[in-house]
């Protein structure tokens, strides 16, 4: 809890902030709208850092926002074998023909050292080397625990300076680390950093727990568990550790997600054989019915301004997608493509709605706009299911799971990302199989 | 090779599926429950728990994506119903299960319907809703590994669990 509460009040010392206004046609940009782009080529020296303790924090943060911009796509990081002009001549000033000559058309320096309150200060600047000019650059402190959220915050700043969007660096995913048989499967709720690191566990896989969902904070998750045997609807707090029932209820509470505001959860609940959404208003606690029809309606998701929801319901027979108003009001299907639609999830950009579909036998990740129109599908599988958006939606998590024989021989669920041209599949590497991801908002 | 192997497993697994069919082999239904009914003859006490899984069936099968019992369905739970009747003490749990070609959060949806549909029946047929509880698992706790239709057939079911 300190750490997040040094970095908040960290985040406002921006010492530098220098704008270099450029001739417009000479500028190093990227269109992210754009599929099969070419990667562009960016070099990322070690920081360079005062004393030994400081160089080798400089070496890791390159490395990471190295590792950040790679796995983008959209930067192709030159090998620091090419590098002409040393770490320590470049803070002087940076030889532009010497990075020319490598082909790099982007450079990155940076330099660590420590503040005299224990703390360590991050300064970096990009430059564009065939314009000769400077695009952007910061200064930031915080603890020195907290090094690899400075290399993503430069990561961050890189990919917005160059692509005009907002980065995803700066986040966490939670997830469902998965062990055991599929008929002895243990689940646990994990937590990790975008890349990988900094991974945790948050349960001990002694209840089974799915969909965990992060709150606007990111201080909060919502998820489903089964404690005591009784699958509900539970909220953990990251700072506390504590979890706590979202409420009573006489069904199966599921399907749970916050409101963009945080006061609300969406969830669906099971009662004598049917499933209807409800909200429950976290700050008066009072839960309100949404939907009403014999069938099943689940995986509530809201609209970025909180006037929407978007769920799926097999009331036309098989499953589809639908939008009413956040107060239930008008349930439209926006849906009609061949197969069945189901977990949706609506971009934080508010412009797509990212889903599950099933159709052939094959599952498929795909997005369409809220009128339903556009639909685009960008990952394929035995069984891909539960995107997640980064917050700048233009990356999506989900997972994958092979088929297993008889004996249990070729399970395996892992996550993956893909970017919105669905050029860019990575797998997320986790230590155990995992599932359901969820994509943070940018960290406060 | 590995392909004759396969169809060996998958025709083992689809007879063990025609066998759970019929009403009176429910027990063999129960799949991977098989060792108790091997020796039901001398150590099954009527009345048991042992003895409702291997001698009535303590689950039931769904087709895909439906939640409506089946005709073979109905049988075996005509049989759980009047052995529960007959054994007033037990109180129970029915778990709904679904196959895994379905999303998480619509198969714990489906898994409580099923589990639901066992539980009506069970009522109209005399035992008092009062001793059921539902849950659903969704597609979470699967019997039969493997991801074919024998498998999936096993795993698509209704359980009554006495507590």
């Amino acid at each position: 809890m300190s750490r997040i509460r040094s970095l908040a009040a960290l985040a406002a010392t921006v010492l530098l902030g220098v704008l270099v206004s450029l001739p417009a046609g000479a500028e190093v940009r990227i269109d992210i709208t754009r599929g099969q782009m070419k990667p562009l080529p960016i070099a990322i020296p070690d920081f360079a850092g005062a004393g030994p303790q400081d160089g080798r924090v400089g070496a890791d943060i390159a490395r990471v926002v190295s590792a950040d911009l790679e796995r983008s796509g959209l930067f192709k990081p030159v090998d620091p074998k090419a590098f002409i002009q040393t770490v320590a001549s470049l803070q002087v000033q940076p030889r532009f023909p010497d990075w020319k000559a490598i082909n790099a058309e982007a450079l990155v320096v940076g330099k660590v050292e420590a503040t005299g309150d224990g703390r360590i200060k991050v300064e970096f600047r990009l430059w564009d080397v065939f314009a000769e000019s400077y695009m952007t650059g910061w200064t930031l402190a915080a603890a020195p625990a907290d090094w690899r959220r400075l290399a993503h915050k430069v990561a961050d700043a890189i990919y917005k300076r160059v692509t005009g969007e907002d980065g995803y660096f700066d986040t966490q995913i939670v997830y469902i680390a998965e062990s055991g048989p599929k008929n002895d499967r243990k689940k646990r709720l994990a937590i990790m950093d975008q890349d990988g690191e900094g991974h945790r566990f948050l349960t001990d896989g002694s209840e089974l727990v799915l969909t965990p969902r992060f709150s606007p904070s990111a201080r909060e998750i919502t998820y489903l568990s089964y404690y005591r045997g009784v699958p509900r609807v539970y909220i953990f707090n990251l700072d506390t550790g504590r979890r706590e029932a979202l409420g009573t209820f006489p069904g199966m509470t599921f399907a749970p997600r916050f409101s963009p505001d945080g006061n609300k959860v969406v969830f669906s609940m099971a009662e004598d054989g049917n499933t209807e959404i409800y909200e429950m208003n976290l700050l008066t606690r009072q839960k309100a019915r949404l939907t009403n029809s014999p069938a099943i309606e689940t995986a509530p998701s809201y609209a970025p301004d909180g006037s929407q929801i978007v769920f799926e319901s097999d009331r036309g027979g098989g499953q589809q997608l639908y939008i009413m108003g956040a107060t239930g009001a008008n349930p439209t299907r926006i849906s009609f493509g061949d197969g069945r639609y189901a977990t949706p999830v609506w971009s934080p950009r508010g412009d797509l709605i990212a889903f599950t579909k099933q159709k052939g036998g094959q599952f498929f990740i795909g997005v369409m706009r809220p009128d339903g129109s556009g639909e685009r599908l960008l990952a394929e599988g035995f069984l891909v299911e539960g995107p997640t958006w980064a917050p700048n939606g233009r990356v999506l998590s989900f997972f994958r799971e092979a088929p297993s024989d008889e004996r249990g021989r070729g399970q395996s669920v892992r996550l993956f990302t893909i970017d919105l041209t669905g050029v860019n599949e990575r797998v997320l590497l986790t230590p155990l199989d995992g599932s359901d991801p969820a994509w943070s908002p940018l960290i406060p | 090779m590995k392909l004759r192997f396969l169809s060996i497993f998958a025709a083992a697994a689809l007879l063990a599926a025609c066998e759970s069919a019929p009403s009176d082999t429910g027990a063999k239904g129960g799949a991977g429950q098989t060792a108790p009914a091997a020796s039901a003859v001398k150590t099954i006490a009527p009345g048991s728990k042992e003895d409702f899984v291997a001698n009535v069936g303590d689950r039931v099968f769904f087709d895909f994506d439906k939640s409506v019992l089946r005709a073979d369905a109905k049988a075996t739970l005509a049989k759980q119903a009047a052995w529960l009747k007959k054994y007033g003490n037990y109180a129970m749990t029915i778990e709904g299960h679904a196959d895994e070609r379905g999303t998480r959060e619509y198969n714990l949806a489906l898994g409580e319907k099923r589990a639901n549909a066992v539980k009506e029946f069970l009522a109209a047929n005399g035992v008092a809703a009062s001793r059921v509880k539902v849950v659903s698992y969704g597609k979470e706790r699967p019997v039969a590994l493997g991801s074919n239709e024998a498998a999936w057939s096993q795993n698509r079911r209704g359980v009554t669990v006495l507590n």
